[in-house]
Protein backbone atom coordinates (compact mmCIF):
# COMPACT_ATOMS: atom_id res chain seq x y z
CA UNK A 1 0.00 0.00 0.00
CA UNK A 2 2.91 2.28 0.48
CA UNK A 3 3.80 3.45 -2.97
CA UNK A 4 4.22 6.60 -4.99
CA UNK A 5 3.64 6.86 -8.72
CA UNK A 6 4.75 9.70 -10.95
CA UNK A 7 4.20 10.24 -14.67
CA UNK A 8 6.45 12.34 -16.92
CA UNK A 9 6.35 13.17 -20.61
CA UNK A 10 9.84 13.32 -22.05
CA UNK A 11 10.90 14.62 -25.47
CA UNK A 12 13.15 11.65 -26.22
CA UNK A 13 12.55 8.24 -27.77
CA UNK A 14 11.88 5.26 -25.44
CA UNK A 15 15.29 3.53 -26.05
CA UNK A 16 17.10 6.73 -25.08
CA UNK A 17 14.99 7.13 -21.93
CA UNK A 18 15.46 3.44 -21.14
CA UNK A 19 19.24 3.76 -21.27
CA UNK A 20 19.13 6.92 -19.17
CA UNK A 21 17.17 5.00 -16.55
CA UNK A 22 19.24 1.81 -16.47
CA UNK A 23 22.88 2.37 -17.45
CA UNK A 24 25.59 3.54 -15.03
CA UNK A 25 26.29 6.55 -17.22
CA UNK A 26 22.60 7.42 -17.23
CA UNK A 27 21.77 7.00 -13.56
CA UNK A 28 24.86 8.97 -12.55
CA UNK A 29 23.20 11.97 -14.20
CA UNK A 30 19.96 12.04 -12.29
CA UNK A 31 19.79 9.54 -9.45
CA UNK A 32 21.48 11.60 -6.75
CA UNK A 33 19.21 13.52 -4.38
CA UNK A 34 20.66 16.98 -5.04
CA UNK A 35 23.25 18.52 -7.34
CA UNK A 36 26.14 17.15 -5.26
CA UNK A 37 28.70 15.01 -7.15
CA UNK A 38 28.26 11.35 -8.02
CA UNK A 39 31.37 9.59 -6.69
CA UNK A 40 30.80 6.19 -8.21
CA UNK A 41 28.26 4.56 -10.50
CA UNK A 42 28.36 0.89 -11.43
CA UNK A 43 25.67 -1.06 -13.21
CA UNK A 44 25.62 -4.60 -14.49
CA UNK A 45 22.62 -4.13 -16.75
CA UNK A 46 21.11 -7.61 -17.00
CA UNK A 47 18.44 -9.43 -15.04
CA UNK A 48 20.00 -10.39 -11.71
CA UNK A 49 22.81 -7.85 -12.19
CA UNK A 50 23.46 -5.22 -9.54
CA UNK A 51 23.84 -1.47 -9.64
CA UNK A 52 25.55 0.69 -7.08
CA UNK A 53 25.70 4.44 -6.85
CA UNK A 54 27.64 6.52 -4.38
CA UNK A 55 27.18 10.28 -4.14
CA UNK A 56 28.03 13.23 -1.96
CA UNK A 57 25.26 15.59 -1.06
CA UNK A 58 25.65 19.34 -0.85
CA UNK A 59 25.72 19.06 2.96
CA UNK A 60 28.89 16.93 2.63
CA UNK A 61 27.35 13.61 3.67
CA UNK A 62 27.97 10.56 1.48
CA UNK A 63 25.33 7.99 0.67
CA UNK A 64 24.93 4.90 -1.39
CA UNK A 65 22.00 3.24 -3.10
CA UNK A 66 22.18 -0.32 -4.39
CA UNK A 67 19.85 -2.77 -5.98
CA UNK A 68 19.29 -5.58 -8.45
CA UNK A 69 17.71 -5.47 -11.89
CA UNK A 70 14.64 -7.70 -11.68
CA UNK A 71 13.18 -7.18 -15.16
CA UNK A 72 14.64 -5.51 -18.23
CA UNK A 73 12.59 -5.25 -21.38
CA UNK A 74 14.21 -2.57 -23.55
CA UNK A 75 12.69 -0.12 -24.31
CA UNK A 76 9.43 -0.75 -22.46
CA UNK A 77 9.91 -1.73 -18.90
CA UNK A 78 12.51 -1.98 -16.13
CA UNK A 79 12.04 -3.23 -12.58
CA UNK A 80 14.71 -3.02 -9.92
CA UNK A 81 15.07 -3.36 -6.20
CA UNK A 82 16.29 -0.29 -4.35
CA UNK A 83 17.83 0.28 -0.97
CA UNK A 84 19.82 2.93 0.86
CA UNK A 85 23.06 1.78 2.36
CA UNK A 86 25.32 3.82 4.58
CA UNK A 87 24.28 6.45 7.04
CA UNK A 88 20.72 7.57 6.81
CA UNK A 89 17.60 5.63 7.67
CA UNK A 90 17.31 2.20 6.10
CA UNK A 91 13.65 1.42 5.54
CA UNK A 92 14.58 -1.91 3.92
CA UNK A 93 14.44 -2.98 0.32
CA UNK A 94 11.83 -1.39 -1.90
CA UNK A 95 10.97 -1.73 -5.56
CA UNK A 96 11.17 0.62 -8.51
CA UNK A 97 9.18 0.00 -11.66
CA UNK A 98 9.58 2.08 -14.78
CA UNK A 99 7.20 1.73 -17.73
CA UNK A 100 7.87 3.57 -20.99
CA UNK A 101 5.20 4.19 -23.61
CA UNK A 102 5.89 5.85 -26.96
CA UNK A 103 3.87 9.03 -27.55
CA UNK A 104 4.07 11.49 -30.48
CA UNK A 105 6.45 13.86 -28.66
CA UNK A 106 8.65 11.09 -27.30
CA UNK A 107 8.02 8.95 -24.22
CA UNK A 108 5.56 8.81 -21.40
CA UNK A 109 7.36 7.50 -18.35
CA UNK A 110 5.47 6.02 -15.42
CA UNK A 111 7.66 5.68 -12.38
CA UNK A 112 6.52 3.86 -9.27
CA UNK A 113 8.35 3.26 -6.07
CA UNK A 114 6.56 0.65 -4.03
CA UNK A 115 7.05 -1.58 -1.01
CA UNK A 116 8.26 1.47 0.83
CA UNK A 117 7.38 -0.24 4.05
CA UNK A 118 8.34 -3.88 3.79
CA UNK A 119 6.57 -5.41 6.74
CA UNK A 120 3.33 -3.61 5.99
CA UNK A 121 3.53 -4.48 2.33
CA UNK A 122 3.72 -8.14 3.24
CA UNK A 123 0.68 -7.76 5.42
CA UNK A 124 -1.20 -5.78 2.83
CA UNK A 125 -0.61 -8.58 0.33
CA UNK A 126 -1.98 -11.04 2.83
CA UNK A 127 -5.03 -8.87 3.20
CA UNK A 128 -5.37 -8.82 -0.58
CA UNK A 129 -5.13 -5.09 -0.73
CA UNK A 130 -2.45 -3.12 -2.42
CA UNK A 131 -3.23 0.51 -2.16
CA UNK A 132 -1.67 3.68 -3.34
CA UNK A 133 -1.33 7.24 -2.27
CA UNK A 134 -4.72 7.97 -3.78
CA UNK A 135 -6.41 5.11 -1.96
CA UNK A 136 -4.92 6.23 1.30
CA UNK A 137 -6.24 9.72 0.70
CA UNK A 138 -9.64 8.30 -0.20
CA UNK A 139 -9.89 6.81 3.26
CA UNK A 140 -11.16 10.02 4.72
CA UNK A 141 -13.09 11.22 1.71
CA UNK A 142 -14.89 8.06 0.58
CA UNK A 143 -17.98 7.62 2.76
CA UNK A 144 -18.68 4.12 1.40
CA UNK A 145 -15.55 2.28 2.56
CA UNK A 146 -16.53 -1.41 2.49
CA UNK A 147 -17.17 -3.30 5.69
CA UNK A 148 -16.06 -6.90 5.40
CA UNK A 149 -15.87 -9.93 7.61
CA UNK A 150 -12.73 -9.67 9.73
CA UNK B 1 10.77 5.74 23.00
CA UNK B 2 8.98 4.68 19.87
CA UNK B 3 10.80 5.96 16.81
CA UNK B 4 9.25 7.55 13.76
CA UNK B 5 9.62 4.45 11.55
CA UNK B 6 7.92 2.24 14.13
CA UNK B 7 5.06 4.68 14.50
CA UNK B 8 4.58 4.79 10.73
CA UNK B 9 4.75 1.01 10.62
CA UNK B 10 1.91 0.77 13.11
CA UNK B 11 -0.17 3.30 11.21
CA UNK B 12 0.24 1.45 7.91
CA UNK B 13 -0.38 -1.94 9.53
CA UNK B 14 -3.57 -0.59 11.11
CA UNK B 15 -4.76 0.82 7.78
CA UNK B 16 -4.20 -2.41 5.84
CA UNK B 17 -7.37 -4.06 7.11
CA UNK B 18 -10.60 -3.08 5.26
CA UNK B 19 -12.79 -3.38 8.37
CA UNK B 20 -10.50 -1.02 10.25
CA UNK B 21 -10.59 1.45 7.38
CA UNK B 22 -14.40 1.23 7.43
CA UNK B 23 -14.38 1.87 11.20
CA UNK B 24 -12.22 4.96 10.67
CA UNK B 25 -14.49 6.16 7.88
CA UNK B 26 -17.48 5.84 10.21
CA UNK B 27 -15.72 7.76 12.96
CA UNK B 28 -14.84 10.45 10.44
CA UNK B 29 -18.52 10.89 9.63
CA UNK B 30 -19.95 10.64 13.12
CA UNK B 31 -17.40 12.09 15.53
CA UNK B 32 -17.56 10.45 18.99
CA UNK B 33 -19.40 7.11 18.89
CA UNK B 34 -20.12 4.35 21.38
CA UNK B 35 -18.68 0.92 20.63
CA UNK B 36 -22.10 -0.69 20.13
CA UNK B 37 -23.17 2.03 17.67
CA UNK B 38 -19.89 1.60 15.89
CA UNK B 39 -20.28 -2.19 15.66
CA UNK B 40 -23.89 -2.07 14.39
CA UNK B 41 -23.22 -1.78 10.62
CA UNK B 42 -20.64 -4.59 10.61
CA UNK B 43 -21.31 -8.26 10.04
CA UNK B 44 -18.89 -9.15 12.82
CA UNK B 45 -19.31 -9.68 16.54
CA UNK B 46 -18.58 -7.09 19.17
CA UNK B 47 -15.36 -8.79 20.44
CA UNK B 48 -13.96 -8.69 16.88
CA UNK B 49 -14.74 -4.96 16.70
CA UNK B 50 -13.01 -4.50 20.07
CA UNK B 51 -9.89 -6.22 18.69
CA UNK B 52 -9.84 -3.90 15.70
CA UNK B 53 -10.20 -0.94 18.05
CA UNK B 54 -7.21 -2.19 20.06
CA UNK B 55 -5.07 -2.16 16.90
CA UNK B 56 -6.32 1.31 15.95
CA UNK B 57 -5.69 2.60 19.47
CA UNK B 58 -2.14 1.14 19.49
CA UNK B 59 -1.50 3.01 16.25
CA UNK B 60 -2.83 6.16 17.90
CA UNK B 61 -5.59 6.45 15.30
CA UNK B 62 -8.45 6.37 17.83
CA UNK B 63 -8.92 7.28 21.48
CA UNK B 64 -11.37 5.64 23.87
CA UNK B 65 -12.87 7.35 26.89
CA UNK B 66 -15.18 5.83 29.45
CA UNK B 67 -18.13 7.64 31.04
CA UNK B 68 -20.17 5.34 33.30
CA UNK B 69 -20.78 2.18 31.27
CA UNK B 70 -20.35 3.79 27.88
CA UNK B 71 -17.05 3.84 26.03
CA UNK B 72 -16.82 6.62 23.46
CA UNK B 73 -14.46 6.18 20.51
CA UNK B 74 -13.00 9.15 18.69
CA UNK B 75 -10.78 9.56 15.65
CA UNK B 76 -7.28 10.94 16.03
CA UNK B 77 -5.95 12.08 12.68
CA UNK B 78 -2.31 12.99 13.50
CA UNK B 79 -0.73 9.57 12.74
CA UNK B 80 -2.64 9.50 9.46
CA UNK B 81 -1.22 12.90 8.56
CA UNK B 82 2.29 11.68 9.42
CA UNK B 83 1.80 8.67 7.14
CA UNK B 84 0.59 10.87 4.28
CA UNK B 85 3.45 13.30 4.83
CA UNK B 86 5.92 10.43 4.67
CA UNK B 87 4.57 9.30 1.29
CA UNK B 88 4.59 12.89 0.02
CA UNK B 89 8.23 13.13 1.05
CA UNK B 90 9.03 10.25 -1.31
CA UNK B 91 6.96 11.86 -4.02
CA UNK B 92 8.98 15.08 -3.79
CA UNK B 93 12.20 13.07 -3.58
CA UNK B 94 11.55 11.38 -6.92
CA UNK B 95 9.87 14.30 -8.58
CA UNK B 96 13.05 16.40 -8.58
CA UNK B 97 15.08 13.43 -9.85
CA UNK B 98 12.69 12.72 -12.69
CA UNK B 99 12.99 16.35 -13.76
CA UNK B 100 16.74 15.80 -14.07
CA UNK B 101 16.23 12.47 -15.82
CA UNK B 102 13.95 14.16 -18.37
CA UNK B 103 16.53 16.91 -19.02
CA UNK B 104 19.31 14.37 -19.43
CA UNK B 105 17.30 12.12 -21.78
CA UNK B 106 16.23 15.11 -23.86
CA UNK B 107 19.88 16.19 -24.21
CA UNK B 108 20.78 12.65 -25.27
CA UNK B 109 18.01 12.72 -27.85
CA UNK B 110 19.34 15.98 -29.30
CA UNK B 111 22.86 14.52 -29.42
CA UNK B 112 21.65 11.31 -31.11
CA UNK B 113 19.86 13.33 -33.77
CA UNK B 114 22.83 15.59 -34.50
CA UNK B 115 25.18 12.57 -34.75
CA UNK B 116 22.97 11.04 -37.42
CA UNK B 117 23.33 14.04 -39.70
Amino acid sequence: MTSVTLVRRIRARPPIVFDAVTTAEGIAQWWGPDSGPVLMAEADVRVGGRYRLRFRMLDGTEHETTGTYLELLRPERAVMSWRWTGGIEDPGESRIEIVLRPIPEGTELTFSHSRLHDEDTRRSHEAGWTGSLRKLEALFTDPAAPAREA
Amino acid sequence: MVNHQERLGRTFAALVDPTRRAILAQLERRGGTSISELAAPFAIKLPAVMKHLDVLADAGLVTRSKAGRTVTVRLRAQPMRAAMEWLRHYERFWSSRLDRLARYAEDQEVKARSEKR
